[in-house]
């Protein structure tokens, strides 16, 4: 078996190279980096969860939108709050209903089935399509709650113990996890992950993505308002830098304003777009004095 | 060759583990790094890098290893080869577990596996989540190698210098104090990390469970009970006392109150140093002899799972720090002072330095031994906003 080995391997690599595996790709709505396309690739190519990390803005829930989109899947998202439990992702088992309803007659309380409410993971796992599973914030809750999930995440399946069925993936579904490192992740967790951090994009990478949300942009506008912009990064007493959502916000704003073009960056008008604290504004303003 | 870059990363601190280097070796099995050293690059980052702490450590230790590669953007002919012999692959994959010390029935399970996993690959797509089993051994990867002190340059001409012996030293923190250390506080209950698996009495009432119990049970009342969720924050808190810090000693004690005050952490525990950490260090502030505790003790006692706060102005003559004759009490040391701060930076990996001074000025000669110590340890002020900072570094790695 081991000899016919390399054969294969050469197979298996015609094979990933020829597409039949998909492959993720920047969508119309979404410039990813070449780099972020490779890791969302060899997460799926290997079947491991993506960790993504990232500064707020860079589009780490928008990176599952645009997968689902760029394959053509159905997207289901699992918003992490502090008091989430693992638990709460597989399934809920409504007891009261079933006491309502024991009580006051009507159905089959036998059937616990009918009782057993699945929740995001357990959808995910259901589902008869491909789907792309989005965890959104798993910094959020508990210490212990990425743990709770590498069985469930690992083999792709969990078990209802009221009814005794095992829920499996029908079709593996590729997890996305996004992270703003509020806290640390247990060792344990990562160890299984496939890791990304979105670098802050880079001038051109901004104009690309820039152009993907606006049909028609003057190309002074879009010059100006970038050098504005990486200005106001690049600013040392900026305590909350702007992001990307945050320019296009602005550039939507200016040029739905009229403003002349030329005076952007010297003006920067509507700079409480960009700037979200009192302070930085305040130093903005000292700044362009 | 392959091997050797493991034991690089491994060296330089990276908690590269038996499952990431698995992971690794199918996504090469798999050919996802394309035949081409940027491939390669992007995968191996991808699956041994997990925080972006770290891209420019692997960047650097990447570029160490193969910097005799010529860069034409080909795999390593090395490489190719590993890639296509398999089977010394397997050979150099039971050299190296039998390095790690692993016996050899247990290898030859580990290898089974391995090869059941490369059966299984070449036969079908699948695969990728079967290392399971392997979790167990997996915790070598937190070894690491063994500390080894980093010599600095002798300077024994300066062994009989002068030291600011102690008669200005810290109040005793420990009596009431009626400033208002609340704010503190609040920074330090930034510093959480809410688990309800710590161990104690189920104290909490359980609304959720009280419901779904008494439903499964026909609606006669079960009422249910659970751990509360704690704070799993363990804390060491070290304290310059004396000297130069005496003009801080409102602040420090403010501080000193604020953290005692938080009882929200499940462990707190303060020692003192003066200057620089020696062999000794001290529980209370007067630095008295009888309350010393070795260094080396703090270090086998409080495991890497504790954060580290350390607290002084890193303002002393360049001997204090890199000598090793100038404890409290002008002790014999093993380690200079520099070389203990290293000791502990490298055990505790959530660590921060608040500093109540500001950063002098880079060319004074007073101020060198802030620079070396900034280099060692992430510097904060010891004002609020520098607290707050500093909590939240405490919480991720960085």
């Amino acid at each position: 078996m081991m000899a016919a080995f390399p054969v294969c391997g050469i197979l298996f690599y015609i094979i990933f190279t020829e597409g039949l595996m998909p492959q993720f790709h920047s969508t119309e709505h979404y410039v990813a980096s070449p780099e972020l396309i490779g890791a969302v690739n060899i997460a799926m190519a290997l079947e491991k969860p993506l960790l993504i990390k990232g500064e707020p803005g860079t589009g780490k829930t928008m990176l599952a939108e645009a997968i689902a989109d760029s394959l053509g899947r159905k997207l289901i998202i699992w918003n992490i709050k502090s008091t989430t439990k693992a638990q709460d992702g597989l399934y809920v088992y409504d007891v009261v209903q079933r006491l309502y309803d024991s009580q006051f007659g009507g159905k089959e309380v036998d059937n616990i089935e009918q009782y057993i409410k699945l929740g995001k993971l357990g959808e995910a796992f259901s589902s008869d399509e491909p789907v792309i599973l989005l965890i959104d914030e798993i910094d959020k809750a508990d210490l212990e709650f990425p743990n709770d999930l590498l069985w469930e995440l690992d083999k792709m399946e969990f078990y209802i113990p009221e009814t005794k069925q095992t829920v499996k993936a029908k079709q593996r579904p590729v997890v996305i996890i996004t992270s703003n490192a509020e806290k640390e992740l247990p060792n344990a967790f990562l160890r299984r992950c496939i890791f990304h951090y979105i670098a802050f994009p880079e001038q051109d990478q901004m104009e690309k993505i820039l152009r993907v949300h606006f049909d028609k942009l003057d190309d002074t506008l879009l010059r100006q308002a970038m050098e504005a912009f990486y200005y106001l990064r690049s600013l040392d007493g900026i305590e909350k830098k702007p992001s990307t959502s945050e320019l296009v916000d602005w550039v939507r704003a200016l040029s739905l304003s009229g403003i002349p073009t030329n005076r952007i960056r010297r003006e920067i008008p509507f700079a409480g777009v960009l700037l979200k604290k009192d302070k930085d504004l305040a130093t903005l303003a000292r700044r362009l004095k | 060759m392959f091997i050797a870059f493991f034991y690089l990363l491994k060296s330089h601190g990276f908690r590269v583990s038996l499952t990431e280097w698995v992971t690794l070796l199918d996504g090469l099995m798999a050919g996802l790094h394309r035949s081409s050293l940027t491939g390669f690059y992007d995968l191996c980052r991808a699956v041994l890098v997990k925080s972006e702490a770290d891209y420019d450590k692997f960047d650097r230790i990447f570029l160490e290893f193969f910097k005799g590669v010529p860069f034409e953007d080909e795999l390593p002919e090395e490489l190719m080869q590993w890639l296509e012999k398999p089977q010394d692959v397997l050979d150099s994959f039971r050299a190296f577990l039998a390095d790690q010390g692993y016996e050899p029935k247990e290898i030859e399970e580990i290898l089974k596996m391995f090869e059941e996993r490369l059966k299984e690959q070449t036969e079908e797509h699948n695969g990728g989540s079967y290392w399971i089993g392997t979790g167990g051994f997996s915790n070598f990867g937190h070894s690491g190698h063994a500390p080894q002190g980093i010599r600095v340059g002798g300077v024994s001409r300066y062994r009989h210098a002068f030291q600011v012996a102690g008669e200005r030293r810290f109040r005793d923190f420990r009596t009431d104090n009626t400033l208002d250390t609340r704010q503190f506080q609040m920074a330090f209950r930034l510093l959480r990390q809410y688990s309800d698996q710590a161990l104690g009495e189920k104290t909490e009432f359980d609304v959720d469970g009280t419901i779904h119990e008494t439903a499964d049970s026909g609606g006669l009342l079960k009422v249910k009970y659970r751990r509360p969720r704690t704070n799993t924050v363990k804390l060491l808190m070290m304290m310059d006392s004396g000297g130069s810090m005496e003009y801080y000693s409102r602040l420090c004690s403010q501080l000193f109150q604020a953290a005692e005050n938080s009882n929200h952490f499940k462990e707190l525990h303060i020692f003192y140093f003066h200057n620089c950490v020696y062999n000794q260090l001290y529980t209370d502030p007067r630095l008295s002899w009888s309350g010393r505790v070795p260094t080396e003790w703090v270090l086998k006692n409080y495991g890497s799972e504790y954060k580290l706060i350390m607290v002084g102005d890193a303002l002393m003559d360049m001997y204090e720090l890199r000598g090793n004759g100038y404890g409290y009490y002008y002790e014999k040391n093993e380690r200079s002072g520099l070389d203990n701060l290293k000791l502990l930076r490298k055990q505790y990996d959530h660590s921060v330095w608040l500093n109540p001074e500001p950063a002098p000025l880079p060319n004074g000669y007073w101020g060198q031994s802030y620079f070396h110590i900034a280099k060692v340890f992430p510097m904060y002020p010891l004002t609020l906003d520098g607290l707050k900072d500093a909590m939240h570094a405490l919480l991720v790695q960085k």
